[in-house]
């Protein structure tokens, strides 16, 4: 579904990469974990992947079902089915989320020749959504994020993601922040959205998340690249011994800079 | 620039779709200012002695007084001597039947999407048309006449209901209030009046079409409504003009007057030529806008959309003088390109239980700057009264400024005064995030904007939202493709 090649990105207007080849592949039905400290591009990595302005792609592609996304804007990638959740979900005052939604789910309709829902209609089927994230009707008719705390920030983005039902989502530290309740709300939403047609990507710095939603491979990246790859073994391998114990294994068998 | 905040800025920089010219006759004065032209202009209009020697007291309080310069704002001051006091498309002697307005005339209101004729016209909205100097049109008069409501012309006003005017004109704004009312009070040529009668809800929307044509003229109007005890009223004005190289003045006094239990919602959509991008040309916009809730329980609620002029110094206000009278000012201003706006409004608590609420939107682009300026005074016998203002500020882009100036004096321990101040970017984030969510880079900035001006939007009369969103619309979406 998703194959990203080599790819190196910047902050567009300055010099330092923050992406240093970056290959990754996944498939439909799949569930990856991307792991690694702080700074390490996990974030950089899912926002390029999701067209985010700021940054400039120097080299390498991202291919989505085969097609070349690489210069694609963020909208059109979302009409094909990529959805970022966001680490810091944005406020936007005076917009219900309601509204949001609808907007959104009916450009995506239209960007695929599917048939727009009508105000009614689409009111039955926010509603049926509801219930994926313990989610009260009440949030509908708030402005989006607005005034929410972390915690409803973060279930709000795991409901917008069921109710555009993406392909492919990136959840960008979406487990950061939340208490044991919510966190398990958040990872039981992202159970039930996930099946065999959609990929997930978890990026998070804790092993903690893995608990609750099972990946089919852990990645680990550090410096702009992943270093290395595995399955769920190397998440509690990382819990236990740290990225730093990591990284010295791998200098010591000369597979990072 | 970033590529969203240039898909912005061209957004913004939208064509002015108002600024044609309409070529008709006119019968003028000589250019400047002196008692004769005033003289002049009381006679034309067949106005009563009492109504010349106002004006002549105006003026000669105006020659002492000085052009104030404490705004936010520089430009090139209007050359007083250079401007046309009267200019009127020649005309034949009634205008009360359409027939007799000039088609070109007609023809330019129903390119702005104004049609004179009354089954064109939005059901339940009254208008009268402004162009340059004299009202040309007023519609459903004898409907109105039915419900006791008076609207016409101010002219006509002076003529037909001295008593009326006598009574109110210059009560709220006297004519030494400052520079530019005492200028419209010595010259002003036309405006509009309208008089609600005790206990009568006006049986539809009132509203004024204001349209600068000539080059030369200064537009002075004066607008007086009066509603009397029990009495409510909704008013809108509506305003465009040509694009030209040079600046022209519009210098309005508005005045109203709400006696017990009364209410008035006084309604702007200001879309004034507003210069170019270098700033050349567009109007100065110098108005006084003056309310008072002169009875017990009465309410003033003032709301505005301003879009256009090259500078923009108004600041429609309210004196709380009945027991528990309620003034609103309700604002969006936007600045794009080069335009200056100083806008914001004063709220003169007197009364007891006197509340007041100031909701103030400000977004500047471009290279505009944009200020609030908001004063909300609690005199000592104003016990229990309360004030609430929020005044939040959008810029876009890195070149515009945004600046909130309120002053607040409260002589009465008892009263509450609240200010709230925002101000935000609209964030490439922002963006970023509704893109995300499929929405185009368009949609999600007009989403932004109209989220941000929601709660002031919502307070335009319904017949007028459509415009108004239609209006921020033009100004701040289309060309991204």
């Amino acid at each position: 579904m998703l194959e990203i090649k080599n790819l190196h990105a910047k902050v567009e207007g300055e010099d330092i990469e923050i992406l240093k080849g970056v290959n990754l592949k996944v498939n439909a039905g799949e569930i990856h974990a991307i792991m690694g400290p702080n700074g390490s591009g996990k974030s950089t990595l899912s926002k390029v992947v999701s067209g985010h302005p700021e940054y400039e792609v120097t080299d390498g592609e991202i291919l989505f079902e085969g097609e070349d996304i690489t210069e694609m804007d963020a909208d059109e990638r979302a009409h094909l089915g990529l959805f970022l959740a966001f680490q810091y979900p944005v406020e936007v005052p005076g917009i219900t989320n309601k509204t949001l939604l609808r907007e959104a789910y009916n450009t995506i309709a239209r960007a695929n020749d599917r048939e727009e829902l009508d105000p009614l209609e689409f009111e039955d089927y926010l509603v049926s959504k509801l219930d994926v994230i313990e989610m009260k009707d009440e949030f509908l008719n708030r402005s989006i994020n607005t005034g929410f705390s972390g915690g409803e920030k973060k279930k709000n983005e795991i409901f917008q993601m069921a109710v555009l039902d993406p392909k492919l989502s990136f959840l960008d530290e979406t487990d950061s922040g939340l208490d044991i309740d919510a966190l398990k709300i958040v990872s039981d939403g992202v159970n039930k959205i996930a099946n065999d047609e959609k990929a997930i990507v978890l990026i998070t710095h804790y092993q903690r998340l893995l608990n609750y939603i099972k990946p089919d491979f852990v990645h680990v990246m550090m410096n702009g690249k992943i270093i290395k790859s595995g399955d769920i073994a190397l998440a509690e391998e990382l819990e236990a011994n740290g990225y730093d114990q990591l990284q010295k294994e791998l200098m010591l068998n000369g597979e990072a800079q | 620039m970033s590529e969203e905040t240039k898909a912005l800025e061209s957004m913004i920089g939208e064509e002015y779709k108002y600024g044609f010219t309409t070529d008709v006759e006119y019968e003028e004065f000589p250019k400047g200012i002196n008692e004769d032209i005033i003289r002049e202009l009381s006679a034309r209009k067949e106005e009563p002695e009492w109504m010349l020697e106002f004006r002549l007291k105006s003026y000669r309080a105006w020659r002492e007084m000085e052009e104030p310069d404490w705004f936010n704002a520089t430009y090139k001051k209007p050359d007083f001597e250079n401007l046309l006091y009267y200019s009127a498309p020649k005309k034949k002697p009634k205008l009360d039947s359409m027939d007799e307005v000039d088609p070109k005339i007609r023809e330019t209101y129903e390119k702005l999407g104004i049609p004179l004729e009354e089954q064109k016209m939005l059901s339940g909205v009254a208008v009268d048309a402004v162009f340059d100097s004299v009202s040309v049109f007023t519609s459903f008069k004898e409907k109105l006449a039915e419900a006791g409501v008076i609207f016409c012309s101010i002219s006509e006003a002076i003529r037909e209901y001295p008593e009326l005017v006598k009574k109110y004109i210059g009560s709220v704004v006297p004519a030494r209030d400052n520079f530019y009312a005492a200028l419209n009070s010595a010259v002003f040529s036309d405006g509009s009046f309208c008089f609600i009668p005790k206990n009568t809800k006006c049986p539809m929307e009132l509203s004024t079409y204001f349209r600068i044509n000539n080059m030369e003229s200064g537009q002075f109007e004066r607008t007086l409504i009066v509603a009397e005890e029990g009495a409510s009223v909704s008013y809108l004005e509506g305003c465009t003009a040509p694009m030209y190289d040079e600046n022209q003045l519009h210098a309005a006094v508005v005045e109203l007057v709400a006696l017990d239990d009364a209410d008035i919602k006084y309604s702007t959509i200001q879309n004034w030529y507003s210069g170019d991008e270098e700033g050349k040309g567009g109007i100065y916009n110098f108005v006084t806008k003056r309310g008072i809730c002169k009875g017990k329980n009465s309410k003033i609620s003032w709301t505005q959309l301003e879009t256009g002029s090259a500078v923009t110094l108004k600041y429609p206000s309210v004196i709380l003088q009945g027991d528990n009278s309620i003034g609103e000012f309700y604002s969006v201003a936007v600045t794009t390109k080069k335009q200056q706006a100083d806008t914001g409004t004063k709220m003169i608590h007197l009364g007891k239980n006197t509340r007041s609420t100031i909701i103030s939107k400000g977004i500047s682009a471009g290279q505009s700057n944009n200020s609030y300026r908001g004063e909300v005074k609690v005199g000592k016998n104003a016990k229990g009264a309360k004030n609430y203002s929020v005044c939040d500020s959008m810029l876009i882009g890195q070149e515009c400024g945004a600046h909130t100036f309120p002053y607040i004096s409260s002589e009465n321990a008892s009263s509450s005064v609240e200010h709230e101040a925002t101000t935000s970017r609209v964030g490439e984030e922002q963006i970023f995030y509704l893109m995300q969510r499929g929405i185009s880079e368009q949609d999600a900035i007009s989403m932004i904007i109209n989220g941000f001006v929601k709660d002031v939007l919502k307070e335009l009369p319904l017949e007028f939202a459509v415009e108004a969103n239609k209006l921020l619309d033009v100004k701040l979406e289309g060309s991204v493709g």
